[in-house]
């Protein structure tokens, strides 16, 4: 048996836990490549219009896998420490399921409905046993996922740590996961930030429990999971950086309000949104990044 | 003494009259309601909003300053399923930065498991609330609710057939602006027996055989009028028979959600998301009802329907039903909707007659 993975949406967040659960597992399974204009392409023709840029992206990969593996990985996730999650989330599983109801796709989930601790290994027993595997084994290897992704997480925590004492203009790129973490979308403004010479600081790399907790001081009812984190990113970092940048794909639904309550609430820092869109070039984001460095060097009288 | 504080909720159908009642009778303040919604409504929202924030968002907030303008001191807002929960603190937010002074209150902050907090909430509207009479005007408010549903359902679906033209709108209004004045629970039962049967005489011209059409749609903007530009007033002109099962009995009185669940079962696994199990439910309870044409509105951008659109279109291959999709935004041109209308008109006819 072969599981394929769509490298899009909630790969880029739970990566290290999925491959590590497969290897351990023993499972075979094949990663979709990177992002490229064919994948997007594919996924624009199979999505309706308005759905935003990572589902499509979705799409294309899934349209990728198709003939090279027997289950596609789809899971479906309510809850993310016990905040909802954007409703994308909840229906992601029944819409790829309709969209290619006709080409006789398998798909392989597991589905975080509560917010009951432990819901997550429960239901990664669920399906393990679809897939029949041992219990033990499916909990073995589910810890090791769990500590690897954990790992990895704080790894990337402690680098970032390390580059705030660098001398150089630091600005903090608000971005879910899915957009900056995708070298296709996202990759523009890393690279042109990088440079521009100053320093690219994720707010995705931040711890996220901690961000929550801090994101409760700016907005006492946001209600998305992953908006809190990048919330809780900017107040934990907002003194430790020159400018922020809020990276959106269009149309996405929780940035559209999320994004405006932060330029309202941070009206001392340099703040720029930028919106990827399917038909978006790199000019626009490079010529207008290039103009926030000049205002972050001018604010800083260099 | 404090003045009293005068609420207001934006305009959401028709169902001004039962939160009047609750406030001047629950929690004895004075209630406003809101000024009808107009393009500068829009035009106000759309100005102070994010750019792609869904439309009903923009009403809301221009209904916020509108009400604001006219002597509003307290603005409430609800809580939902999906951006609806952070409504209430944006508008908060961008309100207070255009200068206004109000309170807000907000049902998402209320935690509904602890008496104190939600004490602490109804002491926003009045610091001397009284439990017992919020409780003793509940299940008058429900009722009142009720009796506009049923209203409102007799005359969808008969309003295309009168002989003479705007017989129902007025007795219908002057329902709504006597319920207005409502005092109590036994006025409402008196008041409700006499405009049914008013209504019930109306002179209707039903053909044997109508066009049936179904709406379906996001939660606001498939109930609240201006927001899908009156489309069940324009499919009444052209002589069709209009279904909507979406109103607040049906999802939050009764609520219907395990029903419609169960119905859509054949294409969603899970609960996709906001009303969007109720817009596939429906769908295929129509369908298999036999109506010749579904729509489905909602507000530009709104996830969960757009969720639903692939498995709608599933439901329309398979029951052989046209599908009529609508995305309202700030910036929709009312011709180009009324022309949309009258090609599915055309539509449904051909296939019916054929």
């Amino acid at each position: 048996m072969k599981i394929g993975i769509p490298r899009a949406l909630l790969y880029f967040k739970y990566e290290k836990l999925w491959t590590t659960f497969f290897d351990e597992t023993g499972i075979e399974y094949i990663v979709s490549p990177e992002t490229d204009k064919d994948i997007l392409t594919a996924g624009e023709r199979l999505a309706i219009d308005e759905t935003c840029l990572p589902t499509k992206l979705l799409l294309g990969h899934i349209e990728w896998l198709i003939g090279k593996c027997d289950y596609i990985f789809v899971p479906r996730i309510h809850y993310s420490n016990g905040y909802d999650m954007c409703t994308k989330f909840l229906a992601v599983l029944d819409l790829v399921i309709n969209t290619f109801r006709d080409r006789d796709v398998k798909f392989l989930y597991y589905n975080v409905y509560d917010k009951k601790p432990f819901r997550e290994r429960k239901a990664f027993y669920k399906m393990g046993k679809f897939l029949k595997i041992k219990r033990s084994q499916i909990k073995f290897a589910y810890i090791m996922g769990r500590q690897a992704q954990m790992y990895y997480d704080m790894f990337r925590y402690d680098e970032q740590e390390k580059q705030l004492n660098t001398t150089k203009n630091k600005v903090l790129v608000v971005a879910h996961s899915y957009n900056i973490g995708d070298g296709y979308v996202g990759g523009v403004v890393v690279d042109t930030i990088k440079k521009l010479g100053c320093v690219p600081i994720m707010a995705e790399y931040a711890n996220a429990s901690e961000c929550i907790k801090a994101s409760l001081n700016v907005s006492r009812t946001l209600p998305w999971a992953y908006n809190k984190h990048l919330l809780g990113a900017i107040e934990l970092y907002k003194d430790k950086v020159d400018g922020i940048i809020l990276f959106t794909t269009f149309p996405c639904g929780t940035d559209s309000m999320v994004n405006e309550m932060i330029v309202r609430k941070y009206k001392d820092k340099p703040i720029v949104t930028l919106t990827a869109d399917t038909q978006n070039g790199t000019a626009g984001i490079e010529t207008r990044l290039e103009s926030f460095v000049d205002i972050i060097n001018f604010k800083k009288g260099r | 003494m404090d003045k009293k504080n005068v609420v207001c909720f934006p305009q959401f159908a028709n169902y001004a009259c039962a939160f009047r009642y609750m406030f001047e009778k629950g929690f004895e303040v004075d209630y406003l309601v809101p000024p009808t919604m107009t393009k500068r409504t829009l035009e106000l929202g759309s100005k102070h909003s994010p750019d792609y924030v869904c439309a009903p968002f923009k009403l809301c907030l221009g209904c916020y300053i509108e009400a604001l303008e006219a002597g509003a001191t307290c603005l409430m807002q609800i809580f939902g399923a999906c951006r609806l929960n952070y409504y209430g603190e944006l508008s908060e937010q961008i309100l207070k930065d255009l200068g206004y002074e109000f309170k807000m209150f907000n049902m998402v902050e209320i935690n509904w498991h602890s008496a104190s907090s939600i004490m602490e909430h109804f002491r926003i509207v009045n610091p001397d609330v009284s439990v017992v009479k919020v409780a003793a005007a509940i299940p008058t408010m429900l009722k009142i609710i009720q009796t506009v549903d049923k209203f409102d359902d007799f005359i969808r679906h008969n309003v295309g057939f009168e002989v003479n033209i705007g017989d129902f709108e007025d007795v219908y209004a002057e329902f709504l602006s006597k319920l207005n004045k409502l005092e109590s629970k036994k006025e409402l039962k008196k008041l409700t027996r006499e405009y049914w049967k008013k209504l019930n005489k109306i002179p209707v011209k039903k053909p044997s055989k109508t066009l049936k059409v179904g709406m379906v749609g996001d939660y606001y903007t498939v109930q609240e009028p201006f927001s899908n530009y009156f489309m069940e007033r324009e499919l009444a002109k052209m002589g069709m028979e209009i279904y909507r099962k979406m109103n607040f009995t049906s999802t939050i009185i009764h609520s219907q959600f395990a029903k419609r669940t169960k119905l859509a079962k054949k294409y969603i696994k899970f609960n996709i998301g906001a009303t969007s199990n109720y817009t596939i439910g429906e769908a295929v309870e129509f369908a298999k009802n036999g109506v010749d044409g579904i729509i489905q509105v909602k507000s530009f951008g709104c996830t969960p329907e757009i969720d639903a659109m692939p498995i709608l279109q599933n439901i329309s291959r398979d029951y052989k039903i046209p599908i009529l999709h609508f995305s309202f935004d700030s910036q929709t041109s009312e011709t180009g909707v009324r022309t949309r209308l009258e090609a599915f008109y055309d539509m449904v006819e051909a296939k019916k007659s054929k």
